[in-house]
């Protein structure tokens, strides 16, 4: 399977991440060298095997479905690039 | 006293016990020698007023007669653990200026063990890296050199800080994280004692997530016993991470007996590797022959899929990261790019993630996401995880058939020149953790150990692999071979 310069493009979309016109192009053979490495796993018989989802054999655990946490809305916004009465605030998104 | 900076972990805590010296004088023997250390590039964010003045209240803990054995011993914490009201940014510029209101459990255990913390260490960004070369503060740089050349070496990666401070001794002992090897590889690369514990022993709640079903913390220290103190107090069962394991935490250092007599230490085939370089497989025989003069039993042993871990951990790992890295948007914390007249939301998120992650990451997070797409789903991400479940099933195999320990190489080479492997493609630079990262893939815990030194005078060292939640035993072994092995060299000081 082989990468092309529109592929890198809408990878680079998905992962909303810039990625200049002129950078394409390298970005895909970068792309197809990794993923060439990662064909090996091809050869590799998995008929019947289930995936691994834990890689201990442990049972998630569970807890009373109650507020455990809360109430510091200015520790949560003290970090934030734009945080305005209360809020985050980004770019306007519905027009 | 001089030279306090110079103890281990179990040495300056009986110091401490005995009243020869206070953890006052121990912070500022390490707060001088990172003083002088600029051209290490290793702390990155120092805390020397924190320090000091968690440095008193251990002397009055120990004073009081009831203090731990982490009490009073300054440490050096990676990026990568989120520490309260001190700057904590994986080493990232997205995280620039981001200071948590909150602390890691691992950090906190350490704090409430009384510990002292002397400021953040350098690192790959979001550990993505074997060579602390993607770092947004610039090269950690390894203490040691080749022979009498001046050449700067990789300290590894990524807790390639943690490495060079322990083994320049900055401070005492060092937090480190291993995701595909990131402990292991560095402590190798300076010569010191890394341990990768079980996948759940310690928790990773307020640990920056790279790839969250492989990411262990674990301590990397002068020597085997150190070790062992500080995994004890790292540990511990964590409400906060859903993974984290309910086990008692058994007191580690009390195991190491030295006595390894009848143990079944396997040598598996598959991890000699073509053109791997003689002293390292001289270094490995070596080993072998250490334990088994400790009167371990060696057995030759198949682990059939080790092939395959790098390529399923080159799926699992970045589909992770681009998972875990969804989070850095430029909204809730971290840094937001300039924007354009007429940006709206989405050129907002593109920018941000364009200036504030650095090449390898942005590469790593798109590949993540390819795997993930739609399509290509089964093909890549699926197929991984069966193949990692092989993986695992290797090691369950050969540990069903009494193996106790497996000993392998930490790594292909020793420490390589910073930018000697910037011309090459990505995956020369992946096959650093060819034989740590089947260790994350299968969760079991590891340990890296360095035996000898090659023709230039770089350390080397062995990896010990144990069964799962059987550190207490790994550390043992590893301490025979520590014993045996009697590697005492340092990094003559040249910075």
């Amino acid at each position: 399977m082989s990468i092309d310069k529109d592929t890198a493009a809408r990878v680079a979309k998905l992962a909303r991440i810039k990625v200049e016109e002129d950078a394409l192009p390298a970005l895909a053979q970068e792309f197809n060298t990794i993923l060439g490495f990662i064909e090996q796993l091809n050869e590799v018989d998995v008929e019947g095997v289930e995936p691994m989802t834990s890689v201990t054999p442990m049972r998630l655990k569970r807890r009373e479905d109650v507020v455990t946490d809360g109430n510091q809305q200015d520790k949560i916004l003290s970090n934030a690039p734009d945080a305005r009465e209360g809020f985050f605030a980004v770019p306007k998104v519905v027009e | 006293m001089s030279d306090l900076n110079k103890l281990g972990l179990a040495e300056a805590r009986d110091k401490l016990r005995a009243g020869d010296v206070t953890s006052v004088e121990l912070t500022q023997a390490c707060l001088g020698a990172i003083e002088s250390a600029g051209a290490l590039n290793a702390f990155v964010h120092n805390t020397p007023e924190l320090a000091i003045e968690q440095a008193k209240a251990a002397d009055l803990r120990i004073q009081s007669g009831d203090a731990p054995d982490m009490c009073g011993l300054p440490l050096g914490i990676k990026d990568l653990f989120c520490t309260k009201g001190v700057p904590s940014q994986a080493a990232s510029g997205i995280l620039n200026g981001f200071v948590p209101e909150y602390e890691s459990t691992v950090t906190q255990n350490l704090f409430d063990a009384g510990s002292v913390m002397l400021g953040k260490l350098n690192m790959d960004e979001f550990a993505m890296g074997s060579s602390n070369e993607t770092s947004v503060y610039g090269n950690a740089i390894n203490p040691w050199r080749r022979g009498n050349e001046d050449t700067a070496l990789t300290p590894g990666g990524s807790s390639g800080g943690s490495a060079a401070a322990v083994s320049a001794d900055l401070c005492l002992a060092a937090t480190g994280t291993d995701t595909g090897g990131s402990i292991r590889q560095p402590a190798a690369f300076v010569g010191i004692t890394g341990i990768k514990p079980t996948y759940g022993r310690c928790s990773r709640w307020g640990v920056v997530a790279f790839a969250s079903s492989l990411d262990q913390a674990g301590p990397m220290t002068k020597n085997v016993r150190d070790a062992a103190i500080m995994l004890e107090t790292m540990c511990s069962h964590d409400p906060k991470d859903s993974t984290s394991v309910d086990l008692p935490v058994p007191n580690f250092e009390a195991m190491l007996t030295d006595d390894i007599r009848g143990k079944k230490i396997g040598i598996p085939k598959e991890y000699h590797m073509d053109g791997m370089p003689a002293e390292i497989d001289a270094l490995w025989a070596e080993g072998r022959e250490m334990l088994k003069a400790a009167g371990a039993e060696l057995v030759d042993i198949s682990l059939p899929h080790t092939k395959y871990a790098l390529p399923a951990y080159y799926v699992i790992a970045p589909a992770e990261a681009s998972s875990n890295l969804a989070r850095y948007d430029g909204v809730r914390y971290g840094q937001r790019a300039t924007l354009a007249q007429g940006d709206g939301i989405t050129e907002m998120y593109e920018k941000t993630r364009a200036q504030g992650f650095g090449h390898e990451v942005q590469r790593r997070v798109m590949i993540g996401t390819y795997v993930l797409s739609a399509g290509f789903y089964d093909a890549y991400y699926n197929r991984a995880r069966k193949v990692r479940a092989l993986i695992k099933k290797d090691f369950e195999d050969v540990f069903a058939a009494g193996i106790d320990a497996i000993l392998t190489p930490a790594t292909p080479s020793a420490a390589f020149g910073l930018g000697e492997m910037s011309d090459a493609d990505p995956v020369k630079m992946y096959l650093n953790d060819v034989f740590t990262v089947t260790v994350n893939l299968a969760g079991l815990p590891g340990i890296a150990v360095p035996t000898g030194v090659d023709s230039q005078g770089l350390p080397l060292s062995l990896q010990l692999i144990g069964r799962p939640w059987e550190e207490g035993d790994l550390l043992n072994t590893a301490y025979a071979l520590e014993q045996s092995a009697g590697f005492v060299a340092k990094p003559g000081k040249w910075w």
